[in-house]
């Protein structure tokens, strides 16, 4: 059965590593022979604008250009290596706002590096409220599936050990920075970066738990008593990445700042659109790993009642064993689709704990499809809700969303019902 | 090396300003989880309403400083109103996840760019302890042996312990009285207490107020050392440090916070502040100066797991005492 199990793995990282070879081929025929970043500024209208100062400055190098009258910029780097680009935000005309932040910073190592500076308009929104929903409603999906990939992890440990994992957010960290080290450290092919870092992520899932988990369940340690102990590895796992890593940002080298292709009035990255399918193809595989195999149909049963699963001989150790590795693993391609678009950071997978946790009980506690559902509610009600309040208060309308929904309905959207409390 | 100097920094911060905010928050959190069984991760929450009231009552509403303490008290109430409702009907793993995503709501809003009107965004706010400065009878700084505060600090240490001793004086008479009994059998067995015809919830949301009432004395603290309330101050780390510092000086005891805090907080400075000397006069090469503070958080990390794995009870706590598994 484990030689299964791992196979199982090792056919979805194939796939993966096929879906994204595809796309390395197609992106390298823009190679230019010089180090360079540059980018287009253009207003919500799709006009270009002119006059616009972008300063990068990196090791041993300064540089400043101005936009010209086709809104481009470009700026000639003296070698590869890490930069910061920013942009004068006094230099904008009136009315006109960056909304993705003034500051990059870019890991350049060949030709030419696009840096995308998006703008809004301060006062009036120009894109039409039906293309601004579908907009958001495919941002939305995006961030739902990494949050479900976090999320199925987190169910399905809680239902087969009932820990309530606060640690889980490093997991996806985790899985970010081994694929940043493969990629930019090591020089490893971007695809290759995250299968290694899916493998790496699950095999040490199954370590974690191991040298930590079982033996407190061996010993009776109680629910609670290992709540605490899960905060305890989260910050110490959290601290223990600043303190290796350092606390910038960082991008990875490979596709550091794809320019998104336009279908109607929406846009999307290719690389977040391979991202995604990869995400789809490996919860889909999660889904039928748990219905029609042995070992998943064991996992569900140990998540109905261990005793009873494991008086008709199923090996609950093992099985949650496995939840881990693929718990792990799964969170750590999550980890890697979220650091795609925001970057690479030692706390981005705290950052996101807290939109698990609300997808985890909106779905309903223990249940793998609950948190599924939950995690796309979340993904689309986080988005969404920018429409009806500001930007910076969306994480709030979605933590109070979760609480209302525990008022009417404490078991969540597909829990089972029972007495608690 | 100026170990002298490091071992008095840590001594003033250990019966210090630090000590006291987490011994008060901790001291609510001890009603909350160690005699009721609550697993509160929100008590940031309770210390930020309270120290926002007070900011917030006093220079958007022009209110007395009094007052505005006084709103800062109903502040906390009715968060635990807010709170409870919810859930405490649920398991006690829900009530985690509320509360810490209830702390975060709050800090969410006092520090946007929304409400920058009444809470000052990230900046926060600051003109509010004019009157409690101002009836200090302290007038010079106290430098004596190790001990080491300025007139102000030595008015809010004094108050602050003040405070502490009067949380520790209620805390022991509530659960020596049959109230308390009633709390302490919840955390025993919940349905045992239903069964003899006790409201458990209503119980529950008592024990969520007094917790909360005495924590947010922490925020008045911490607004009046600080004479700022910054919204990140009142991040979900300090739930964490208050959960340590209760768990290391043993939950269900009354001096179990008290003893905790002085603990903690002198080691974690000790530790600090020997770090950042050491690189400072080069005797540790291998570390950078910004991560002498980060190996304060590796600390609390590893403290509350080992803690939690190896003595649950704390230093002073009974085992048999303490809520460690979930109904």
């Amino acid at each position: 059965m484990r030689t299964r199990a791992v196979a199982a793995l090792a056919v979805i990282v194939g796939a993966l590593a096929m879906t994204l070879f595809a796309s390395t081929s197609a992106s390298a025929a823009t190679t230019d022979s010089g180090v360079s970043v540059s980018g287009i500024i253009k207003n919500t209208d799709d006009k270009p604008v002119q006059g616009v100062t972008i300063k990068v400055t990196g090791k041993d190098f300064t540089g400043s250009t101005k936009t010209d009258a086709t809104g481009k910029w470009l700026v000639k780097l003296p070698a590869g290596g890490q930069f910061q680009v920013v942009l004068d935000e006094g230099t904008l005309p009136p009315g006109v706002q960056v909304s993705n932040g003034t500051t990059r910073t870019v890991n350049v190592f060949l030709g030419d590096n696009p840096v995308v500076f998006s703008t809004a308009t301060g006062t009036a929104v120009t894109q039409s409220r039906a293309s601004q929903i579908l907009q958001l409603t495919i941002d939305g999906l995006l961030l739902g599936l990494v949050i479900a990939l976090a999320a199925v992890g987190l169910s399905l440990i809680y239902g087969t050990t009932g820990l309530t994992n606060f640690s889980h957010g490093e997991l996806v960290t985790l899985g970010a920075l081994v694929a940043l080290w493969l990629n930019n450290g090591r020089g490893w092919n971007f695809v290759l970066a995250v299968a290694g870092s899916i493998i790496i992520c699950g095999a040490l899932g199954g370590v974690q738990d191991r040298v930590l988990w079982r033996p407190l369940r061996k010993r009776g340690t109680g629910l609670v008593a290992m709540l605490v102990i899960s905060i305890g590895l989260g910050i110490f796992l959290r601290y223990l990445f600043l303190f290796i890593v350092g606390g910038n940002t960082q991008t990875y080298a490979s596709y550091a700042g794809q320019a998104g292709i336009t279908i109607g009035s929406v846009s999307i990255t290719p690389k977040a659109l391979i991202g995604t399918s990869v995400a789809i193809v490996l919860l889909f595989a999660t889904a039928y790993w748990l219905l029609r195999t042995k070992l998943g149909k064991a996992s569900r049963a140990v998540s109905d009642n261990p005793a009873l699963a494991s008086a008709s001989g199923i090996d609950v150790e093992r099985v949650i064993n496995v939840v881990w590795i693929l718990g792990a693993a799964l969170a750590a391609f999550g980890g890697v689709l979220y650091s795609m678009s925001v970057g690479v950071n030692w706390e981005e997978g705290n950052a996101i704990l807290l939109l698990i946790f609300a997808a985890v009980t909106l779905g309903g506690l223990g249940t793998a499809f609950g948190a599924l559902v939950g995690s796309i509610v979340v993904g689309l009600a986080i988005n969404l809700s920018t429409l009806f309040i500001p930007t910076e208060l969306k994480g709030v309308g979605v933590l109070a969303i979760m609480i209302l929904v525990l008022l009417v309905r404490p078991q969540g959207l597909l829990g089972r019902r029972e007495r608690v409390g | 090396m100026d170990w002298g100097g490091v071992f008095s920094q840590a001594v003033t911060q250990g019966i210090g300003v630090q000590a006291v905010i987490f011994a008060l928050a901790a001291i609510g959190l001890n009603v909350h989880f160690g005699y009721t069984g609550l697993l509160n991760f929100g008590q940031a929450g309770f210390l930020a309403v309270a120290a926002y009231a007070l900011a917030v009552g006093v220079t958007y509403f022009g209110f007395s400083f009094w007052v505005s303490i006084l709103l800062g008290l109903a502040g906390a109430v009715l968060l635990a109103l807010l709170l409870g409702i919810p859930t405490l009907r649920l398991r006690a793993d829900y009530l985690a996840i509320v509360t810490i995503a209830a702390a975060e709501i709050i800090r969410l809003v006092l520090r946007s760019v929304y409400f920058k009107k009444y809470f000052g965004g990230s900046d926060g706010l600051s003109d509010f302890s004019d009157t409690f400065y101002s009836v200090n009878p302290f007038k010079n700084a106290l430098k004596w042996g190790p001990f080491n505060f300025s007139a102000g600090d030595l008015w809010v240490v004094t108050i602050g312990w003040a405070l502490v001793a009067f949380s520790c004086l209620i805390v022991w008479l509530a659960m020596r009285s049959p109230w308390g009994r009633v709390i302490k059998g919840i955390r025993e067995d919940e349905d045992a207490v239903r069964a003899l015809g006790k409201n458990v919830v209503s119980y529950k949301m008592q024990s969520l107020i007094l917790g909360g009432v005495l924590g947010c004395l922490g925020g008045f603290i911490l607004a009046l050392a600080n004479q700022s309330v910054q919204p990140d101050k009142y991040a979900t780390d300090l739930t964490f440090f208050a959960y340590a510092v209760l768990i290391l000086g043993g939950a269900a005891r009354v001096f179990g916070p008290v003893l905790g805090s002085v603990i903690f907080w002198f080691v974690l400075v000790f530790i600090n502040r020997g770090l950042e000397e050491s690189i400072r006069t080069g005797s540790i090469t291998f570390l950078r100066a910004e991560q002498a503070g980060q190996v304060g958080y590796l600390v609390l990390g590893m403290s509350l797991m080992l803690l939690m794995i190896f003595r649950p009870q704390g230093l002073i706590g009974d085992r048999k005492e303490i809520a460690l598994d979930a109904r």
